[in-house]
């Protein structure tokens, strides 16, 4: 260091570090960075457990058939591999999610960020958690048992199991991860902004839409991304309330099978390791992974963008 | 001030409509979720509470509704909690610690671990159990035991510790380091008699949450074989139950008194919950500092 150099001959130098070296700090040190190590260790396993059954069922099934396959039968005779219905039940209960959460996530959000009081906020705040904290469980028994024959009452005339109620439900159960993202993105928005908007005679709803919202639109699409992360992900509201049946149908008020009810519902039974009904399970689960990572990174990229802007 | 009458002027009246109107939906959006809960309590609570007796608590499972019981699965989930807070809490400390008060961020390394972590909080629960199902059941020859459930849930909220982890060791000040130091502290005095103590509400409130979530999941024990007729009380290293999984086979038998039996079921975790929920709100508003 340069003052080292000019006070060096002057008097006698400080030195701010201990005399020795201490070996139990480093010690220390290695220990907790050991234990850091453990969650980079849990990707290198899930990526590893995936990969290497399902580089080996790609090797007996062509990846094209795969993906381009419209019918999935694995547990027939003769079997058939084709992923599409699968996708596309994923896809339709994750469409019936999102048109639950996402606008009354938002709009849930604007509530807490502009117009609650402060009192109210952080009463409000805690209590919507709780929605997330239910386990996917009750939710799935609760679609199955109240909201399905509730749908049936009201004229919808839906099966025992189906899309509509499990997405729903499912998009009630994501309200408070878009809610409390946004939320975040919103507080962040710098208070001059909605001062100049109000200066300017702007009401307090064109404060919300046409000042809030644009400017944090980035953290409001990255807790849409994860939301539909999440449904994409979810397995125990669709295994219990949209049944089994892996079919391309875009009426909502069929069954679908899932990615992930496909991979609990054959993962419950003994599979003998090695056969190819196991194998499909990690050959599903890539699928999977790869959707829902590509979205995450997505999503966290989006929350740094804000707060790169902001804080 | 004298700006004329004319400049201030009146909002339109649609304006003020519109207004009420958006006002109003935002309303609904947050009431959403709470009517949708309180449906689902009051409808749980009717279903099962017939249900709940001491049956539910001293007996194994049963082909019989009257006769069943989910002793294993209760005990099963206790079990694990337990091995999840010995286990959890200090991988998930130490992760936060060594990134809050050791890593240096200029570092490609550390940053990379801090996505990693992101992203694996976001990671589909069932995954988790793809992987306990290669690595632990089948890979390391663990079999479908409780060991194996508790350790692949320690994973899953992993994650969620060290973030609130962290959260707490950020709010400690930084004086309070700098103070120590000052006194001749080496740093991981400074860490362990300034900076944790003052972190431990936090810690523990975040580390409950955690847990909370933990003993709800369903998804990733499938996979390790919670699903199976256990007739005795569980050991670390033999077949398991949880009380989520028994919930679930139980909604799945098409008879509908097992349906109130679920019911029933779904009462005791949700009542276990939120006991640890109150504990950890508690907590923090007992024990949190406010510098």
């Amino acid at each position: 260091m340069a003052t080292k150099d000019v006070t060096a001959g002057a008097q006698p130098t400080i030195r701010l570090r201990a005399e020795r070296r201490r070996i139990g700090e480093d010690v220390i040190k290695g220990v907790l960075a050991l234990c850091a190590l453990v969650s980079v260790a849990t990707t290198v396993g899930i990526v590893v457990a995936l990969l290497e059954p399902s580089l080996e069922f790609f090797r007996e099934i062509s990846i094209l058939d795969f993906f381009s396959g419209d019918r999935w039968a694995p547990l027939f005779n003769p079997a058939s591999f084709g992923v599409q219905p699968l996708l596309v039940g994923t896809l339709m209960v994750t469409v019936w999610a999102c048109v639950v959460a996402l606008p009354f996530g938002l709009g849930a959000a604007i509530y807490l960020s502009e117009y609650a009081r402060p009192r109210v906020r952080q009463t409000l705040k805690p209590a919507l958690e709780v929605l997330a904290g239910i386990p996917t469980v009750v939710y799935g028994f609760f679609a199955l048992t109240f909201f399905t024959p509730l749908l049936d009452d009201i004229g919808i005339q839906v099966g025992i199991f189906n899309v509509l109620s499990a997405g729903l439900v499912m998009g009630v159960m994501l309200i408070p991860t878009v809610a409390s993202i946004s939320e975040d993105a919103m507080t962040a928005v710098p208070q001059e902004l909605r001062d100049g908007a109000y200066g300017l005679g702007a009401s307090r709803l064109q404060v919300a839409t046409r000042i809030v919202v644009p400017a944090a639109v980035s953290g409001i699409v990255a807790s849409y991304v994860l939301a539909i992360s999440r449904a994409v992900g979810e397995t125990m509201i669709v295994l219990i309330a949209a049944g089994g049946l892996a079919q391309i149908s875009l009426d909502p008020r069929e069954p679908a099978q899932t990615m992930t009810a496909f991979i609990g519902a054959t993962g419950i039974g003994d599979v003998p390791t090695g056969s190819i009904e196991y194998k499909t399970i990690f050959a599903v689960g890539l699928t999977l992974f790869v959707i829902t990572f590509a979205m995450n990174v997505l999503s966290i990229r989006l929350v740094r963008k804000y707060r790169e802007i902001y804080e | 001030m004298s700006v004329p009458a004319a400049a201030v002027g009146r909002r339109p009246r649609g304006d003020k409509i519109r207004g009420r109107a958006f006002y109003v939906l935002l309303l609904v959006s947050v009431s959403v979720g709470f009517v949708l809960l309180g449906t689902l309590l009051v409808d749980v609570l009717q279903k099962g509470i017939g249900y709940l007796d001491p049956i539910l608590f001293t007996e194994p499972a049963s082909a019989n509704p009257d006769r069943a019981g989910a002793r294993p699965a209760i005990l099963g989930t206790i079990y694990m909690m337990l091995i999840l807070l010995v286990v959890v809490v200090p991988l998930g400390v130490g992760t936060a610690i060594y990134l809050e008060e050791y890593a240096n961020r200029e570092r490609w390394y550390n940053r990379l671990l801090e996505l990693n972590i992101q992203n694996l909080a976001a990671v589909p629960s069932i995954v988790y159990g793809i992987l306990g199902l290669a690595f632990l059941v089948r890979g390391l020859g663990l079999g479908r035991v409780l060991l194996a459930g508790a350790l692949i849930l320690t994973l899953l909220v992993l994650p969620t510790v060290i973030v609130a982890s962290r959260e707490a060791i950020r709010a400690v000040p930084d004086s309070i380091r700098q103070g120590a130091y000052a006194l001749g502290a080496t740093q991981w005095q400074v860490v362990a008699r300034q900076v944790l103590p003052a972190a431990v509400p936090g810690i523990a409130t975040g580390s409950i949450l955690a847990l909370a979530r933990a003993i709800g999941e369903t998804a990733p024990l499938l996979l390790v074989g919670a699903l199976t007729y256990v007739a005795v009380d569980p050991t670390l290293l033999g077949s398991f139950t949880a009380l989520p999984v028994q919930i679930y086979q139980w909604i799945a038998r098409p008879q509908d008194e097992f349906r109130l039996l679920a019911a029933a079921g779904i009462i005791v975790l949700l009542a276990i919950l939120l006991t640890m929920n109150a504990f950890a709100i508690w907590l923090r508003n007992r024990y949190q500092k406010r510098w």
